[in-house]
């Protein structure tokens, strides 16, 4: 097979892996901290349980996320060299800024955050648990950043020829604010903290359906419930807003996101549909206009299609873009959908009394994986076939040292070792959920409970 | 060129790349030291001490290694590309085994049964020595030089041709080394029966690494004089291999006296002052063509532009300090020795 795909596979597969962990990190980031703070305002021990339990689900993403990571890093060197040669300039040092300002944060107070509960003050393990929450944060900007760079250049200029040609960095905050960094970023963070609410969303509706830790679990439900009403919505918003710059700065990609061909022609948008390649149509059902709608307000504002491109510069799987695309907008409308559903019956003081409601939100944390997931393959495969937009072909951008024998070799390590994590992440997941919070038990002798509660007297 | 304090920027970034990996094969060669031993240690409390002196830090130090190479990538790109590409093999192998050690790490602890912290004591130890073991080898290969051709192509099988002697010899020398500076790390973190019996694998670390160290200096002069140019010419030099003696031969002095602090800041000392040798030996080259040397990289024509180095010299001097700082805090929290309490692994 040959090298560029062999590549792209690689890169997707490990990619694609590695970016089930980091959003449930971020997310389960910001319901430690809330639970963290919760407990030592209200010195309420119960809270202290929920911390720590979470805490433990953490680090299981949290390593998994570290040791997948690192792979990514160097597989920019030993798989995309002309790439690396290509944008190394402009955007290594975001990678490198990300590994000073986020990792070391996130790291560093990684050990208070797991091991320090009796070691250090009640407000110093506070403080660990909000450093590894921003530090967390702080990753996704910088290699969001990155990628956008590659999405939308900007703030550079490009030099060499051949083997030599580069984009060097002319202005170092207009490469930060690419005309899609905020969009993406904030996108990109939305859709971390649905992961991170539903797992948590998932995990107390089954101890609810199950009669265990009752109590607790639907104060957990619902301090979830409300950041996943909050960020579904908001989702909506930030999702708007990249597509509004998506028609503006890569028009190709938009098009192939919506399957619109005619060249400049009113668009369409599909909340179902199959675009067929060959014969440049999409069947599904429509709304006429929708997507002119959408970006300039009018049914009848042409949208450039892919007609007016080259056939070399036009992604060449349409019809993956459009599901992808299609499949992250379905399930984002679903999430809002259930968080309002659980907000009502909350309203109504049913919520717990819904069997069926609580099942569902027991497998709805599957869907804002699948969305992150798809929303990836979307961004990444409309961008095709640039690896950097407009400037360097994915064609051009592997390592031309690198043979397909090699590829295969690693690729086949890849997914067997990759295989493994995964059974072993979703085993060992599924054994702490089972032991539930009822260890968590709080010991009242406890130095750190002590502390908290002498806090209250005084 | 722009220069800072009269140095030009990609000698500093060059500065500050040598700086990043000596501090990280500092600290990760103690965290890799000590789980290249794991299997030595037979008791389950043993191991359980063994594996959370390491615990809180481990993954700290390998930010190191990302930091590292975000540096390496932002600073010197062709090399980053050149060099990862043309090591393919030992590079996937390195982070297949970083995989490894990691999720044993973490995993080992989540189940009681005696097969299952087997299996992971197992795959912990070899994935810390295979990794000490490849860094040599890829360090092995910086000194001796890849096929590299013109437009830094690459021309050699890709397979097998990292594993030439030299390179495997290195590979021996950095393993023991990071034994015997393992070893002592844990005789910092443990007490009683653990400790005696720590004190003789040092020795034992300690032993093969100066044997492994004089064979592999004798074949350095004897088959590389090239690597020896830089201190012929400076004879002032010579300064420098002679404190790398000195402090080599300090380590065992300082642990027979179980001063054991001093003798890991010494070995600390010797890992950073073998690498700086290791940089003398290459400056200005980055890398060396084993083909020919007027493909060598050298750091003029591998680094990013003066305005990316000049914004990256920024962000290194604003989060240096933020890091070290609360690096420190978190190695004063777990100083001393282990203590095993329910949130240990
Ligand atoms: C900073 C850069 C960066 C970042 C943050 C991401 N990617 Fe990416 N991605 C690339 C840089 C890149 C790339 C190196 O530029 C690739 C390799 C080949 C290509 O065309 O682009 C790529 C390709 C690529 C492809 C293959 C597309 C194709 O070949 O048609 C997929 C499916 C993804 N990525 C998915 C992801 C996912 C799931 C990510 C979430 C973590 C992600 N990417 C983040
Ligand atoms: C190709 C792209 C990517 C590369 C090269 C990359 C690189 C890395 C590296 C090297 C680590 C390990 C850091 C350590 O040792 O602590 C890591 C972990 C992490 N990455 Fe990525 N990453 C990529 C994509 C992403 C994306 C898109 C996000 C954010 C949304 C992200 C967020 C994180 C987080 C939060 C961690 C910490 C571990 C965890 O929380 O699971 N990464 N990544
Ligand atoms: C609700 C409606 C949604 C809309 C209209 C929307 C829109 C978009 C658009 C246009 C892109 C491509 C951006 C680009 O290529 O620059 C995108 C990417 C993405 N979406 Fe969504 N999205 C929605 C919901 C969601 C949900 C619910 C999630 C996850 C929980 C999600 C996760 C992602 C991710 C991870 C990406 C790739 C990163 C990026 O390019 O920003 N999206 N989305």
């Amino acid at each position: 097979m040959d090298v560029e795909i062999l590549a792209r596979v690689q890169f997707a597969f490990t990619v694609g892996f590695h970016y089930i962990y980091p959003p449930l990190s971020i997310g389960l980031g910001l319901l430690m901290v809330v639970f963290e703070a919760t407990f030592i305002r209200t010195g309420n021990p119960e809270f202290e349980k929920l911390a720590k339990f979470w805490t433990k689900i953490f680090a299981l993403t949290f390593g998994v996320g570290v040791a997948t990571g690192i792979v990514m890093e160097f597989e920019f060197g030993t798989n995309w060299a002309t790439y690396s040669r290509y944008v190394g300039d402009v955007f290594g040092s975001a990678l490198a800024a990300e590994g000073i300002f986020a990792f070391a944060l996130e790291s560093g107070f990684l050990g208070i955050l797991l091991f320090g509960w009796n070691r250090v003050k009640p407000w110093v393990h506070m403080v660990s648990t909000i450093g590894v929450f921003f530090g967390s944060m702080f990753s996704a900007v910088w290699i969001v950043v990155a990628n956008s760079w590659q999405q939308t250049p900007a703030g550079f200029h490009v030099v060499g020829e051949g083997m030599y040609a580069r984009a060097e960095i002319t202005d170092f905050w207009a490469m930060v604010f690419n005309p899609s960094s905020v969009d993406r970023l904030t996108h990109v963070w939305l859709g971390a903290f649905l992961a991170g609410a539903f797992l948590v969303l998932s995990v107390h509706a089954y101890y609810i359906v199950r009669g265990r830790q009752v109590e607790l679990s639907k104060k957990a439900f619902k301090i979830a419930l409300v950041v996943a009403s909050v960020f579904s919505l908001g989702q909506l918003f930030t999702g708007h807003n990249s597509a509004d710059g998506v028609a503006v700065n890569q028009p190709a990609k938009l098009a192939a996101l919506e399957g619109h061909y005619p060249a400049s022609a009113p668009a369409d948008m599909y909340l179902l549909g199959w675009v067929n390649q060959e014969e440049k149509t999409v069947s599904g059902i429509k709304v006429p206009g929708g997507l002119s709608f959408l970006l300039y307000y009018d049914f009848d504002t042409p949208v450039t299609g892919l007609e007016a491109f080259a056939p070399e510069d036009r992604p060449s799987q349409v019809n993956a873009v459009f599901q992808f695309y299609h499949g992250m907008v379905a399930i984002g409308m679903t999430l809002i959908g259930l968080s309002l559903m659980g907000l009502f019956f909350w309203w109504r003081g049913t919520l717990f009394e819904k069997k069926w409601l609580m099942w569902v939100f027991v497998w709805s944390v599957l869907l804002p994986q699948l969305a992150n997931q798809m929303g990836w393959f979307a961004a990444e495969m409309g961008r095709q076939p640039w690896v950097v937009y407009g400037l360097l072909r994915t064609s051009d951008a592997f390592s031309a040292a690198v043979t397909a024998n090699q590829l295969v070799f690693s690729l086949i390590l890849f997914f067997l070792v990759y295989s493994l994590l995964f059974a072993l992440f979703i085993y060992l997941l599924n054994k702490k959920i089972q032991g539930g919070l009822e260890h968590l038990d709080h010991d009242q002798s406890h130095p750190r409970t002590q502390a908290i509660a002498q806090n209250l007297i005084n | 060129m722009e220069t800072f304090l009269g140095i030009d920027y990609p000698t500093l970034w060059f500065l500050v790349v040598g700086g990043l990996f000596s501090g990280y094969a500092i600290l990760d060669g103690f965290d890799f030291g000590a789980g290249a031993w794991h299997l030595f240690f037979r008791k389950e409390e043993e191991r359980r001490v063994a594996l959370n002196a390491v615990g809180p830090i481990w993954d700290g130090n390998e930010v190191w290694l990302v930091i590292g190479g975000g540096a390496l990538f932002a600073g010197f790109p062709v090399v980053y590309a050149t060099l990862f590409s043309a090591m393919y093999i030992p590079f996937i192998l390195f982070l297949l085994f970083i995989i490894f050690r990691a999720i044993s790490i973490e995993f080992r602890s989540k189940e009681e049964m005696a097969w299952w912290r087997k299996t992971w004591d197992i795959a912990y130890s070899v994935s810390s020595i295979m990794l000490a073991f490849l860094l040599g080898v890829v360090l092995g290969n910086l000194l001796t030089g890849i096929a590299i051709g013109p437009d830094l192509s690459y021309l050699g099988d890709g397979l097998f041709d990292f594993l030439n002697p030299y390179a495997l010899m290195v590979g021996l020398t950095t393993l023991s080394l990071f034994l015997s500076h393992g070893a002592i790390f844990l005789l910092l973190k443990t007490e009683g029966q653990m400790f005696e019996r720590l004190t003789q694998l040092a020795r034992a670390g300690m032993i093969a690494f100066m044997v492994t160290f004089g064979l592999t200096t004798l074949y350095t002069l004897l088959y590389m004089p090239h690597l020896s140019d830089f201190f012929r010419e400076h004879p002032v030099a010579f300064l420098l291999p002679l404190a790398v003696f000195l402090s080599i031969a300090n380590v065992p002095r300082l642990a027979s006296k179980r001063l054991y602090l001093r003798a890991f800041l010494f070995s600390s000392l010797t890992i950073s002052m073998l690498l700086m040798l290791v940089a003398f030996e290459l400056y200005p080259n980055l890398l060396l063509s084993s083909i020919d040397p007027q493909h060598d990289i050298d750091i003029y024509e591998a680094a990013s532009s003066q305005k990316a180095l000049g914004i990256m010299l920024t962000i290194a001097a604003i989060g240096t300090p933020l890091v070290l700082g609360y690096t420190a805090f978190v190695y004063k929290t777990f100083s001393g020795k282990v203590k095993l309490d329910e949130h240990s692994y």
